[in-house]
């Protein structure tokens, strides 16, 4: 390998685990030419330090606040150059069973340098995680969708998210600001959202947080169908016949 | 001293007649018992009403009787071999059957039934709720009680275990002294969580012992973890079981403060109020769709079954949310070393060891201590070993 120093990101929400595994990248440094590029307190804040440089591997720990490692494993598939990921976790025995059958990278915490130092050394062999071993895992819902823009990738949260509506190959993507597109597919997003968002026709789902009321409107041919009316964003959607009951669930919630 | 192998069989020991659960259940079961009889009596539904209403009278006098000079003799017979006192309650039975017999003699014109039939039922009675007791002791039998207790404390969380370590490494090259103090404090912790934890333990070494806790996580967490104690009232001397406050921090750190990035605040306030001891413990409410909340359950539900093992139905223990703040309130009995009395608890064979500073000056010393605020353990001083070895 004529590649230089291997760049390294650490992202743990405890500063006193990060302080270790720098520690001992440090230990490493005369077996293998490696760099600290950064550390993040939590997949989010690495997201935010990953716009503005790449690295070769995340070192990553799974549960943290705001964005833990297995939602950060999903955003940085969207990266350009999508770096290896190791997870490292203090102890987690069913995660961990899921990870050894799909054959992902993690290191136990506390880490031993050794221990270290090889999975370091496998690295420039070694592949992003895909999407598929992604879906393996037990994850709970994401906090982010993420959109790639102009090759930069942006984090929409998902409680800010009014509604997401199919259009051709892309989903909309309506928050309160503006709209993104997204490649994902909805039915999928339904599954994985299905306590917050709700559907209100063939391509479209509606944040229930976001439903200000419905409106009875007659058409040019004189057919009548509900529209959904939104809290922060002027714009209505229709209801489809097929949906019309939430109509009326959604009502019995507000009224509640 | 404690022995080591404990394999004594379930100790012949009578309830404590001062704890209100033990009152309870005699009132309870002496009552069912007249309502089976008078079923047994009258076929008829109203009849049986009537016969229990008749009955009552003299069966509440007489209970009543009974449960004064009970609460009265119970630290006496505490101190008496089982037979010694199971016959002098058979005696006090009889003497207070006859007793009542008489009043409602005199008090009533028309006669009050055979004074012997009122002194076999009563003697009855005795037997069975004796024989209830007994069963109920060896339900509760330290060998089972002590198998649940262990499996109950046994379960602190390795995800803990396991940052801590990992913690105390990253402070070992830049914080030596740091590192020592943390695994002195680790050191501490788990001797508690691994020792003998059957007996009740001061509550001062409870208190310290969530200090040595909540310094650890505090290694972790730094500032995202702030604690407030409130101890200006803590009565340091009340015996409480051991662990009862460390899980319920540990549970308020992990639901409360691990989920979020921003600082979060646990607050512990202890006092003592109408003979009670109370702790609230609060920390911030997150809701999260992770499966913590069941873990959070078997968290409570171990705490509240041992104080229910410990002390019946004088603690308590409640939970709930209050806006973004989640609160957990305990609620036990202020029991003391040199409070005299029959062992504080009814699970653990009153065989109890004599109090090691047998003054008793007065009426309950320690009760006249505990007006006074006491003082909380100071700061983080170097432990030396602990009140026991």
């Amino acid at each position: 390998m004529a590649d230089p120093a291997l760049r390294i990101l650490i992202v743990d929400d405890e500063a006193p685990a990060r302080r270790r595994l720098r520690e001992l990248l440090d230990d490493c440094t005369g077996a293998l030419p490696l760099v600290v590029a950064g550390e993040a307190a939590n997949g989010r804040e690495a997201m935010e330090l990953l716009s503005v440089m790449s690295v070769d591997l995340v070192l990553s720990d799974i549960h943290m606040p705001s964005m833990d490692g297995l939602e950060l494993a999903r955003h940085l598939l969207k990266l350009a150059h999508p770096p290896v990921l190791i997870f490292t976790t203090a102890f987690h025995e069913h995660a961990l069973q899921a990870f050894e059958v799909n054959a992902i990278d993690y290191l136990v915490k506390p880490v031993r340098v050794q221990r270290l130092l090889g999975a370091l050394q496998k690295v420039p062999r070694l592949k992003p995680i895909t999407a598929a071993k992604l879906d393996e895992l037990p994850a709970s819902s994401r906090r982010f969708l993420s959109v790639t823009e102009r090759s930069r990738v942006v984090l929409v949260p998902v409680e800010e998210i009014v509604y997401l509506k199919a259009e051709l190959k892309y989903i909309t993507i309506r928050t309160p600001q503006r709209e993104f597109l997204l490649e994902e597919s909805l039915t999928r997003l339904e599954e994985e959202f299905g306590a917050r968002f709700v559907r209100v026709h063939r391509n479209c789902l509606v944040s229930r947080d976001a439903v200000r009321g419905f409106e009875r409107r007659v058409g040019d041919e004189g057919d009548a169908h509900w529209e959904v009316l939104l809290k922060d964003v002027q714009e209505t959607l229709p209801v489809s016949r097929r949906q019309q009951f939430i109509v009326r669930e959604l009502g019995r919630e507000q009224a509640a | 001293m404690r022995p080591i192998i404990r394999q004594n069989p379930v100790p012949l020991a009578l309830p404590d007649f001062r704890n209100l659960g033990t009152v309870l259940r005699i009132l309870l079961a002496a009552n069912a018992l007249a309502l089976a009889a008078a079923f047994v009596r009258d076929s008829r539904l109203t009849e049986v009403f009537d016969t229990f209403v008749a009955m009552a009278g003299p069966l509440e006098l007489q209970l009543l009787a009974m449960l004064t000079l009970l609460y009265l003799l119970s630290p006496w017979l505490a101190r008496q071999p089982y037979t010694t006192g199971a016959c002098v309650i058979a005696a006090l039975t009889v003497l207070t059957a006859i007793a009542v017999h008489l009043v409602i003699e005199t008090v009533v014109p028309q006669p009050a039934g055979s004074l012997f039939r009122h002194v076999v039922l009563g003697l009855g009675t005795f037997g069975i709720l004796l024989y209830y007791f007994r069963l109920r002791a060896k339900a509760l039998s330290p060998a089972i009680t002590e198998a649940r207790l262990q499996a109950l404390q046994a379960r602190i969380r390795p995800h803990f275990l396991f940052n801590s370590i990992n913690a105390v490494l990253s402070l070992v090259r830049a914080e030596p002294k740091q590192a020592e103090v943390a695994l002195e404090d680790m050191a501490d912790l788990f001797r508690v969580l691994m020792r003998d934890n059957r007996d009740l333990a001061p509550l001062a070494d409870e208190v310290e012992l969530c200090r040595q806790y909540l310094a650890l996580e505090k290694l972790r967490l730094t500032d995202r973890l702030e604690v407030e104690w409130h101890l200006q009232s803590m009565p340091a001397d009340a015996l409480v079981p051991p662990l009862v406050l460390q899980p319920l921090l540990e549970n308020a750190v992990y639901h409360g403060i691990e989920p979020s990035s921003s600082k979060g605040v646990v607050c512990v306030n202890i006092f003592l109020k109408g003979g009670e001891v109370h702790a609230i413990i609060r920390n911030p409410y997150r809701v999260d769709g992770g499966g913590h909340h069941s873990g959070n359950k078997m968290a409570l539900g171990n705490v509240r079954e041992r104080l229910a093992l410990h002390f019946d139905a004088e603690a308590s223990l409640e939970s709930r949310v209050r806006g973004e703040t989640y609160e957990v309130h305990i609620r036990l009995p202020y029991r003391t070393d040199k409070a005299a009395g029959p062992a504080a608890a009814p699970a653990k064979g009153a065989a109890s060891t004599p109090s090691a500073a047998p003054r008793n000056g007065g009426e309950r010393p320690a009760e006249r201590r505990a007006a006074r605020p006491t003082a909380t353990p100071a700061l983080r001083t170097p432990r030396t070993e602990a009140s026991r070895g």
